[in-house]
């Protein structure tokens, strides 16, 4: 039973390239939410030495001079183009597990030796429907399996695909992986797996499993046996439904006024309420969090988060808005600079099988059937087309995107021209 | 307090009805119900490979495709001679009818007013999808 694994190559600046081919072959670098840091970096710009999480704001004329393109998220395009990419997966694997927005594990069960070739046909067939270049490993273990994909995308001449078969190549392939660069291995443990003479994904494998459950538990242990190639984690149903939904943003601007804050809350809370009733969830608890910025030295320092409990779980949007106003009532002091406000919704129960109380019972059927109707509406319209009155109209909070490209597959208004 | 006895319920199998009893006649079209007309099935074939891109100008007047149109392209569709497709030239993307002919491919525009593009070697030629169909928004 064989294991693959997709990893869309630079997704986002792909995504981009897609509706702008004036983008190939130059360095491109996407910015996180509120044009915050790189987020995304094409080969060329990598090659520039633009590094992960670099802050734009530092690094704006620089990277202007080196002739480096600047993309907002387009979270849209982004979004629409990876659940392409999942549904060919879907379509031509027998069972996927969604890992990210631009990987997913593939189960190549079944295929008797034609996985390699699979893999190559998978490979060319959502970059002639899409247009997404994808790099796939193919191995024994989920844990391999994120290996593997690290040398295909660093070995060129593989075309995209590596099989780590035999135990040779994959011997090869594991000496070279630092032990922190192994999935699931974090810094400080790594620092205690070196001390004991286990530098490498290789001396990992070696390594005896009672010594790995010593210091790092099942879990650890679990990880050497995936890389001595024994599957002991499973690919997981797609449709596993979330822990607890969050939902917040940095600000476009520092916030002071509560009613702004509230807003904002307001806005979370009725996207993460669309999400939970996508998944005939309802919420038990909601926490609202808000705080100033720590790289705004000069300002007075704050932040708090409160939570409330409601009588009944729920997924109606008002109910919930209700509960983090009631939060944010607590923990908002005035005269604070925010940059930042969240939620979390959390103490999931399935729709219908809430716990009620004598005198609470769960949402009614009205209830239901207007956040029905509202999220049908905006999924026909667009999202915001029907909004609750306590997000607001006009958001002076909302995020920047100064170089956000057109919504080329999911606005009507935004269609690419061509002439 | 008076405790009622407990009561023996039994389950009965109720037959299912397609048409509910209420009171007035059954729908005559009852069965023979259909799904309404989806233009998705019509438009698109395949989800994963079709994207939507407006036709510009008038040079493919002739094919039927006019200034402001929605063009329906499909990624997955195998372009042969005499395709419309959305193609990258040089760099740029236009939507021209593709021909290839004894080895000679050139792009065609459905409109006198402008000349044919043919595609050598020198040139930077890529083509972007197919497009099957095209809808026209008769009033906005």
């Amino acid at each position: 039973m064989m294991v693959g694994l997709v990893d869309c190559n630079n997704f986002y600046v792909s995504c981009e390239r897609l509706f702008q081919p004036q983008l190939r072959g130059r360095p491109v670098v996407v910015l996180s939410n509120n044009d915050g840091c790189a987020v995304a970096r094409s080969e060329e710009a990598k090659q520039l030495g633009v590094k992960m999480g670099a802050p734009w704001h530092l690094h704006r004329a620089a990277w202007k001079q080196a002739g480096v393109t600047v993309r907002s998220s387009n979270y849209a395009l982004y979004g629409d183009l990876s659940n392409r990419v999942m549904s060919i997966l879907r379509m031509l694997t027998p069972g996927i597990e969604v890992y990210s927005i631009d990987e997913a594990f593939i189960d190549f069960g079944g295929m008797g030796g034609r996985e390699e070739q699979v893999a190559r046909e998978l490979r060319a067939t959502i970059l002639q429907w899409t247009g997404i270049p994808v790099s796939i490993g193919i191995v024994p273990t989920k844990t391999l399996a994120k290996v593997a994909n690290r040398s295909a995308k660093k070995v060129p001449v593989s075309g995209g695909v590596r099989v780590l078969l035999t135990d040779e190549v994959q011997q090869q392939v594991l000496s070279k992986l630092e032990v922190e660069d192994i999935w699931g291995v974090a810094t400080r443990l790594g620092r205690r797996l070196r001390a004991l003479g286990i530098a490498t994904a290789a001396d990992m494998r070696n390594a005896a499993p009672e010594a790995l459950r010593k210091e790092g538990g099942v879990v650890l242990e679990r990880i050497g046996r995936e890389l001595r190639g024994e599957r002991c984690l499973q690919l997981d149903d797609a449709t596993r439904s979330a822990k607890s939904i969050m939902a917040s943003r940095s600000f476009g601007r520092p916030v002071t006024e509560r009613s702004e804050l509230e807003q904002a809350v307001a806005s979370f809370v009725s996207r993460a309420a669309e999400k939970l009733r996508r998944q005939h969830l309802t919420a038990g608890t909601v926490t609202t969090f808000i705080h100033t910025s720590p790289f705004r030295p000069t300002d007075r320092q704050y932040g708090a988060s409160a939570l409330v409990r409601l009588c009944v779980a729920s997924s109606n949007t008002p109910k919930l808005i209700q509960a983090a106003l009631q939060a944010l009532r607590e923990i908002y002091r005035p005269g604070f600079r925010y940059v930042k406000a969240g939620i979390l919704l959390d103490a999931f129960e399935p729709a219908g099988e809430e716990q009620t109380h004598l005198w609470a019972g769960g949402d009614s059927e009205n209830e239901r059937g207007l956040m029905a109707t509202m999220d049908r509406v905006n999924r026909i319209w667009g999202r915001g087309t029907l909004n609750m009155a306590a997000c607001g109209v006009r958001n002076g909070w909302s995020m920047r995107a100064e170089h956000l490209s057109p919504r080329y597959t999911t606005r009507w208004q935004d269609l690419l021209h061509v002439a | 307090m008076r405790v009622h006895d407990v009561e023996k319920r039994t389950n009965l199998a109720v037959p299912l009805m397609a048409a509910p009893v209420a009171a007035g006649f059954p729908s005559p079209a009852e069965e023979h119900e259909d799904r309404p007309l989806d233009f998705n099935e019509l438009l698109v074939k395949n989800p994963a490979s079709t994207f939507a891109v407006k036709a510009q100008g008038d040079s493919m007047v002739g094919a039927g495709i006019h200034d402001g149109d929605i063009c329906v392209v499909d990624r997955s569709l195998k372009p042969v001679d005499g395709s419309v497709i959305v193609a990258l030239v040089n760099g740029e993307f236009t939507m021209k009818r593709l021909r290839m002919k004894a080895g000679r491919v050139w792009l065609k525009p459905e409109n006198s007013n402008y000349p044919d593009i043919p595609i050598t070697e020198g040139t930077e030629f890529e083509i972007w999808g197919v497009i099957p169909k095209s809808v026209r928004m008769h009033t906005a």
